[in-house]
């Protein structure tokens, strides 16, 4: 290890500059670096992977940000930003060797303008704080991911977070005006504008969904939409999931675009309605919950239109929702199914592939396969409208070879939506967890170019460095691993 | 028209460009090159390269080949009651898909349903070293790398040649209707505005010249409904109207003085800018014909924080479009050269320097 003039190793002499520098940009309760602070920000919401940041970073002003930024740049220190840590796919996972960028002090809503349809938010401010705020004036904001009492809206920029109304009212992306970004330079960017398009290149659908790789958000300006005058949910229940998987595409055939459509099979409908006693059909192999929303008039048209076509695509039995309690207590079966899971299995391995949804059926036939092959049962989760398919394979962590048998196993479901031509990941991001399977998903050209558009914004690659994009190299290494049944790398080791 | 699939010959010609250090100007139906700056070089046709790939209406998604007309897309579309929601200006009976996402351009129904690029899931494309590159895919939700597809919207080719393109495509509303009331200006754009933050099945709202139209679509129910809350008298068959609008058919287009593109928020009060206004996008897109000086329009918009293009009737290598502040440009010069490093794709299209 080269040695510095202190006599100290190099790095370590870096890092205690590093440090010394950042309290004099920061209030010293702001700089953390004591082993207890760091711990919360060990993990994001994918806590199988774990490391400890170097130090952890509170700024409260843009200005701050710059400064931090540029001090990085200076030091060639790399930097991961974060929101509330609720991603799922360790795309906030700190480097031990990095600052850890908290944007928690940023949570002020700046300003709503109903005129404008629109709202300005720190990056901090939590997703359901939006639609709270913009409530008084008959207005929401529209990706409800399921975290949203947690998640805050400078994340949900970063991973471009969907939600169970991505179908009819699109991803962040397509909700998102400007944003105001600090690069890895400590250069203010404004990306976007209040308008409906802006001059030069489209960076803001970049940046959507670009985990931390490009530039740290530090203002978000959202589009709100109206409340819709009435939401109504229907739940059909099916003898055959594919007869279910049939009705969907029936459903969206007859020229209704539902603001949400989503699927459970047996398993996830059991422990759904073990914990939150939605009432659902225990007897029923597949359930749909179809959420028409709209005016009156238009609601009231559709849902006869769509108890028919429930009907005649073989539904055992259609209900609609008789009051907004009612209406609150299917979505909460379906909302808590992921928890309810983790209270049948010791561990749960949550997927988020998409697919076309013609090949619903084809799909889940081969995943109700590899379930027998491997003895781990499966709760399939499915954001119909939209494709997202989110399979749970439940395991247990504490028997021996069982989470790399999960892990080929969900390996192999991803692989497959690759194949029928869908993606790895609908909505969560691939961060780190999802890093070799990009090499199944893109050639090696696609991700050179990937690549060279963050060398574009990060010359250094000193932004959550390693994530979302393999290099070419580790793809070659997976390829080789992948010939020997799939045997993944360990988690701890440094992923670059 | 025959199907045709002539990537290889495309990406032969890209090579060759590089090799010879020839620029390459991309065309489609060549309906759009009044647009944007000139661009000089050796014509890459893509217009040949020609066919629907696939469109099944369940999925929701339609591909198809770059050359393909767009009118063939939408007959399409409309034999399975689908349209493309962003309701694409053609500017020409040979309009291209590639030209139109190229251009990123968006009809009246823009600010209620989305943006050309709002629809694009996915692409294929030529790289400035003639590499074929896929991005995004054939379905909804994809956040598996960087959002390349819905980059290459608005680019006009800078960035690479569009080969293939995914589209989410939607239902057809079952009515529509449309309602005018005359009114000022200022009136208009405070209706069209309050529009935004209320339920209403409104999907296209315009001003022109001392009349608000606004047109209700969705189940027939929802739009009688809707007429009887907002007021107005119903035109029979408006369609003709907004397809006029549209594709700058009417009359206020026709003027010889230049024609201004003003972006700004949609509530904003009228500007006090000499020339004739026409407002579509509920107030968010304004169109201007003026003789004032584009240094003088681009002052006054940039104060309501809106920008500028000078859509018809700029110098070839003047400021068309709004120039970008020094950072950003930086950024774009970055990115341009990582998809074209020799820089041959439609050279100062956009801007001079990129």
């Amino acid at each position: 290890m080269p040695v510095s003039k202190d006599g100290l190793p190099r790095s370590r002499g870096v890092h205690e500059d590093l440090i010394r520098k950042l309290r004099k940009l920061l209030p010293p309760e702001d700089v953390l670096t004591d082993k207890e602070d760091l711990r919360p920000f060990e993990c994001d919401g994918l806590s199988v992977y774990r490391r400890l940041p170097l130090v952890v970073v509170l700024p409260e002003t843009i200005a701050q940000v710059q400064a931090i930024m540029r001090l990085c740049h200076a030091l060639q220190v790399p930097v991961v930003a974060r929101g509330a840590g609720t991603g799922l796919s360790g795309g906030a996972l700190p480097l031990s060797d990095g600052v850890l960028l908290s944007l928690a002090k940023f949570k002020r809503i700046l300003h709503i303008d109903p005129e404008n349809a629109m709202a300005t938010l720190q990056p901090g401010v939590r997703n359901l704080a939006i639609s709270e705020a913009a409530a008084a004036y008959g207005m929401y904001y529209a990706p409800d991911p399921s975290s949203q009492i947690a998640c805050t809206i400078g994340g949900n920029v970063a991973e471009n977070s969907g939600g169970v109304h991505c179908l009819k009212y699109g991803l962040t992306v397509h909700n998102v005006l400007m944003l105001k970004v600090v690069t890895m330079e400590g250069e203010l960017l404004t990306i976007g504008a209040e308008t409906l398009d802006s001059p030069g290149y489209d960076l803001l659908a970049l940046m959507a969904g670009s985990e931390g790789m490009l530039a740290v958000i530090v203002e978000v300006t959202v589009k709100l939409l109206a409340k819709p005058e009435r939401a109504q949910v229907l739940l059909a229940a099916f003898d055959d999931v594919y007869k279910a998987g049939e009705a969907v595409g029936a459903i969206i055939a007859a020229g209704i675009i539902p603001a949400g459509l989503e699927m459970m099979d047996k398993v996830a409908i059991h422990a759904a309605e073990d914990y939150a006693h939605a009432g659902y059909p225990r007897d029923a192999e597949a359930i749909l919950l179809c959420e028409l929303d709209g005016t009156n008039a238009e609601v009231s048209e559709h849902i006869m239109q769509v108890r028919d076509i429930l009907h005649r695509s073989g539904a055992t039995e259609v209900r609609t929702a008789v009051n907004e309690a009612e209406r609150q207590l299917f979505w909460k079966g379906r909302k808590s199914a992921f928890p309810a899971v983790g209270r049948i299995s010791p561990d749960y391995y949550c997927m988020d592939g998409t697919i076309p949804r013609r090949q619903l059926p084809h799909v889940l036939r081969q995943i109700s396969l590899w379930s027998e092959e491997y003895g781990l049962p499966v709760a399939n989760v499915f954001h119909a409208g939209d494709g997202n398919l989110h399979p749970l394979i439940l395991f247990d962590a504490n028997k021996d070879g069982e989470l790399a048998r999960t892990e080929e196993f969900g390996q192999r479901i991803l692989q497959l939506c690759v194949e029928v031509g869908g993606s790895i990941t609908g909505e969560h991001g691939v961060g780190m967890e999802k890093i070799n399977q990009m090499c199944i998903q893109f050639k090696a050209a696609e991700l050179s170019q990937f690549h060279a558009v963050k060398a574009a914004f990060d010359p250094d690659g000193l932004l959550n460095p390693g994530k979302a994009v393999p290099t070419l190299q580790r793809c070659a290494e997976f390829g080789a691993m992948h010939v020997h049944h799939g045997q993944l790398p360990h988690p701890e080791l440094e992923r670059f | 028209m025959l199907e045709r699939d002539i990537s290889e010959t495309l990406q032969q010609q890209v090579h060759n460009a590089v090799s010879n250090g020839t620029p390459l100007k991309i065309e489609g139906g060549n309906s759009k090159t009044f647009l944007g700056r000139e661009t000089h070089g050796e014509i890459l046709d893509v217009s040949g390269h020609h066919g629907i790939v696939e469109h099944d209406p369940r999925e929701l998604v339609l591909t198809a080949r770059s050359g393909t007309p767009l009118k063939e897309i939408e007959a399409a579309l409309a034999e399975a009651g689908q349209m493309l929601a962003f309701e694409p200006p053609h500017f020409g009976d040979n309009a291209t898909l590639g030209g139109t996402l190229a251009c990123g351009l968006s009809g009246p129904r823009r600010p209620f349903c989305g943006s050309a690029r709002d629809f694009v899931l996915g692409c294929k494309l030529i790289n400035g070293k003639g590499e074929i590159l896929r991005f995004g895919g054939q379905v909804i939700k994809n956040v598996a790398g960087y959002d390349v597809s819905r980059l290459m919207v608005g680019a006009y080719g800078t960035l690479g040649v569009l080969l293939e393109i995914s589209l989410k495509v939607l239902p057809r509303p079952a009515a529509s209707y449309t309602l005018i009331q005359e009114c000022t200006q200022a009136e208009a754009i405070s209706k069209m505005s309050r529009l935004l933050s209320q339920p209403v099945p409104v999907d296209a709202a315009c001003y022109h010249a001392g009349h608000c139209y606004v047109r209700l679509s969705g189940s027939e129910q929802a739009v009688k409904h809707a007429h009887q809350n907002l007021g107005g008298e119903v035109i029979e068959k408006s369609e003709p109207f907004w397809h006029a609008l549209r594709e700058h058919h009417l009359p206020f287009f026709g003027a010889a003085n230049p024609l201004y593109r003003v972006v700004v928020k949609p509530a904003v009060p009228p500007l006090e800018i000499g020339g004739e206004w026409l407002l579509d996008w509920g107030g968010a897109q304004r169109w201007l014909v003026s003789d004032e000086p584009i240094a003088l329009i681009r002052e006054r918009v940039a104060m309501v924080g809106g920008h500028v293009t000078q859509f018809r009737g700029g110098a070839g290598n003047g400021e068309i479009f709004q120039p970008l502040a020094a950072p950003l440009l930086v950024i774009h010069q970055r990115l341009k050269s990582s998809f074209d490093p020799h820089g041959i794709f439609n050279r100062g299209r956009i801007y001079a320097n990129l």
